[in-house]
């Protein structure tokens, strides 16, 4: 079974998830916004966290402002729940908040994310909460912000099939593996932050609640749930996510994002489940003889 | 001969400070028709283009476009919604320098493709025979579809421009000094490449230019600038041979005699 | 005398140079210029150099602007008064009545000969295959060898772009064609293909206006002169 915490102790020297109760309003009309408008990147006012950017200030500021005493929280950091990064947000949360968290997706009500989104479904009432690094998908193609704003606003976005037609000019096929451009409610365009484009598909008709910060360019946005999520292609050359030849070498899975672990100087590899609720729970079902270990067999 | 005129400009005045710009500019151009505005620097002549193409605002006067769909139109009354989507595809806009118009970090076919894709093309394969095309009609090799424009000599950049803006068959193109950032027999290529493209696609072009000769093998009519105001205007013939104003007398007169 | 449909109707035309440049000064070329020509009339310009044959050519087909007076042509059915018409007006003019052959081949480079001559015939709508065939059938009547046809007539001799130019000037068979010059620098042979281009215009019931220096080319074409005296007003001489 997955790890649920002990609860931490409150410190309360801090306001509860120690943003004041001001800011979380004013984020909170952000996002009440965002989600109005699915895609579309809000301006915020973007606090001093206790981490630098690049960190997930956005991330961390939109869960302390919907975070309530009732809530359980999963933070994850690249599917895992072990890494220093989610270790240090689950804590922090735990200490301005005294809320419970979790390592079971089923069992949290918010999920933080950085660069993934967990292979277990999620479900109605769930949020997911992503950290973003650049929120502009067209920042690549035009770096002033009002002339981006204006494109949004008038739907130019022949520009971002430019990049898609350049790599597969260059490359042979789109070569963008993450952070891959989709158009929402099929109006805005939006980067989705850094997940691999095998998580894309996860947030077409996601029944749960999917919310965007990015702390240092100070904007938040939403996907609603059930809203229809496109990843961008061409009609000859169509969207398709990641495929491994292997399977996971601790579970067998054949369905999940595998990562490749280099073992030795000498370039042993091993591929397992970058999720790694998902992956402990499979074995955990396999040794009480639930599921065929695919991995022995 | 055409009833109606493609673009209509009345009393246009376009000035930066109420004296240096353009003032009082009237002409009518008709579709197929390359109109030259010829005039030396400070002229206003390249104000006008602005001005005409609505990239700024005119301050006084009307410009007035016969769109497909809508008929006559006073541009001022498009949103500026549907003044950008013209820009992008019913009208065409050539710098004096290419880098300024073109995306110099992506491919020669990706320039070239970009406003059919900003359009809604979707299909790759196409795209790149689209673009193929072009780069041999402006005579560029099309094994260089995918090479960065940064690897083209100047000409080939300026083809590489004038291609990526009439792929959306434009009827109208604006050029600002066309020819003037290349050699001189990089130019009469150029030149004679445009002279073809607006016969053959049947543009309507105004260049600007302040040389004579660019005027006199591109242009069925011509507008004379000096000091923001148009002095003479005509058939580009007989502006040339048989120059009225004094000022056009001048220009003309200035042309070393090859 | 047979009646013929009349094409060109001048009266009083005047044009004076201002040269500003020059002080001012005023130069008149042409005054009080009056006569008709007809469809299968050849009008041929005479008088000393200087008094404005080449002036009038160039204001028949609008290329100067006359000062003075009144130049009307007919258009099918219409006639279009050219003094003072719309810009629009001469070019349509240009495209689809009048046909000017300039005393110089003016050489746009990189376009073939050709081409050059199957120009006007493109203008006209006419498709490119059909076109280059009849450039190519005139410009062998003109004795310009095959060779040259796809090269551009910038280095032609001055005979061989003479010959480039009449081409151009009759392939499109224009009601009215304004020639300037046409045979100056053409031998006995292709001024005799000349001749023979205009007799069969005439019978075509075009209408030719032009200036030829030599006497034998004039006395075998003119069916009018017009006699040009500096600045004085003008007669037409009818002959026949």
């Amino acid at each position: 079974m997955t790890t649920q915490h002990a609860t931490v102790e409150r410190d309360d020297h801090y306001n509860f998830a120690y943003l004041d109760e001001s800011t979380k309003r004013m984020l909170r009309r952000a996002l009440l916004k965002a989600v109005a408008i699915p895609g579309y990147q809000v301006p915020f006012g973007s606090r001093e966290m206790p981490l630098p950017y690049g960190w997930g200030t956005g991330g961390i500021q939109v869960t302390a402002s919907i975070i309530g005493r009732g809530d359980v929280l999963k933070v994850i950091d690249q599917g895992s729940d072990d890494t220093t990064n989610a270790i240090n947000i689950r804590r922090f949360f735990g200490r301005v908040t005294g809320v419970a968290t979790t390592e079971s997706t089923p069992a949290a009500t918010i999920v933080q994310t950085r660069h993934r989104i967990p292979e277990t479904p999620l479900a109605a009432g769930q949020i997911m909460v992503f950290q973003v690094p650049i929120p502009e998908p067209l920042r690549w193609l035009e770096p002033s912000e009002t002339e981006t704003r204006t494109m949004h606003a008038l739907a130019e976005y022949g520009g971002m099939h430019v990049k898609l037609y350049e790599d597969i000019a260059q490359h042979g096929h789109i070569a963008t593996t993450y952070d891959y451009p989709v158009i929402v409610n099929d109006r805005y365009m939006m980067r989705p932050s850094p997940i691999p484009k095998f998580d894309n598909p996860k947030l077409d008709g996601s029944p749960a609640l999917m919310l965007f910060g990015a702390g240092r360019e100070k904007r938040v946005y939403a996907v609603p749930p059930y809203t229809r999520v496109k990843s961008l292609d061409f009609e000859d050359h169509p969207f398709r996510v990641e495929t491994w030849t292997e399977c996971c070498d601790l579970c067998g899975s054949r369905e999940s994002y595998l990562d490749e672990i280099i073992l030795d100087d000498a370039g042993t590899r091993r591929y397992v489940c970058s999720d790694t609720e998902y992956c402990n729970d499979r074995q955990a079902q396999q040794r009480a003889g639930g599921i065929p270990d695919e991995a022995a067999a | 001969m055409n009833a109606q005129p493609l673009l209509s400009v009345r009393n246009m005045t376009r000035t930066w400070d109420g004296v240096h710009g353009c003032r009082n500019v009237s002409f009518d151009l008709y579709p197929g028709e390359v109109l030259c505005v010829v005039g030396e620097s400070g002229s206003g002549k390249s104000t006008l283009l602005s001005a005409v193409s609505y990239q700024t605002r005119p301050d006084a006067g009307s410009v007035w476009y016969d769109t497909r769909d809508q008929g006559f139109t006073d541009l001022a009354a498009l949103p500026g919604a549907r003044l950008r989507l013209l820009s992008r595809t019913d009208w065409g806009f050539v710098r004096q320098n290419a880098r300024d118009g073109l995306r110099m970090q992506v491919s020669a076919g990706a320039n070239i493709a970009e406003r059919l894709m900003a359009v809604g093309d979707r299909h790759y394969g196409e795209l790149r025979r689209v673009a193929g095309n072009w780069l041999q009609k402006m005579e560029i090799d099309a094994g260089r579809l995918d090479d960065r424009p940064v690897s083209f000599s100047g000409g080939m950049q300026q083809r590489l421009q004038i291609a990526r803006n009439l792929v959306t068959h434009p009827r109208l193109v604006f050029m600002d000094e066309p020819t003037a950032s290349l050699d001189v027999s990089v130019q009469a290529r150029l030149l004679d490449l445009l002279r073809q493209l607006v016969t053959d696609l049947g543009l309507a072009a105004i260049v600007v230019t302040h040389d004579l000769a660019v005027a006199r093998l591109l242009a069925h009519r011509t507008l004379v600038m000096r000091g923001g105001e148009v002095v003479e205007s005509g058939l580009t013939d007989q502006i040339l041979d048989d120059p009225q104003h004094p000022y056009t007398q001048l220009l003309v007169s200035s042309i070393l005699q090859s | 005398m047979r009646a013929t449909t009349p094409m060109i109707e001048v009266r009083g035309l005047g044009k004076m140079f201002t040269l500003h440049n020059q002080g001012g000064m005023r130069l008149p070329v042409l005054e009080a210029v009056d006569f008709d020509a007809a469809a299968g009339d050849c009008l041929v310009l005479a008088g000393p150099s200087g008094t404005g044959k080449s002036t009038l050519l160039r204001c028949l087909y609008g290329n100067y602007l006359a000062t003075e007076g009144s130049i009307r042509v007919r258009s099918g059915n219409e006639w279009i008064e050219m003094v003072g018409a719309p810009e629009q007006r001469i070019l349509a003019l240009r495209r689809d009545t009048i046909g000017y052959v300039s005393q110089f081949l003016r050489v746009i480079p990189r376009v073939a000969a050709l081409d050059v001559v199957a120009e006007p015939l493109r203008a006209a709508g006419v498709d490119a295959e059909e076109a280059r065939a009849r450039a190519a059938a005139l410009l062998q009547r003109l004795n310009v060898p095959a060779r040259l046809w796809g090269l551009a007539p910038a280095t032609f001799s001055g005979g061989e772009q003479q010959r480039v130019n009449i081409a151009r000037g009759f392939i499109a068979r224009h009601p009215v064609l304004l020639l300037d010059e046409p045979t100056a620098s053409l031998d006995a042979d292709n001024r005799k293909v000349v001749i023979e281009l205009i007799r069969e215009a005439r019978a075509q019931g075009r209408c030719l206006l032009g200036i030829f220096h030599d006497a034998e080319v004039r006395d075998a074409v003119a069916t009018q002169t017009l006699e040009l005296r500096p600045a004085l007003a003008a007669t037409a001489d009818m002959e026949q």
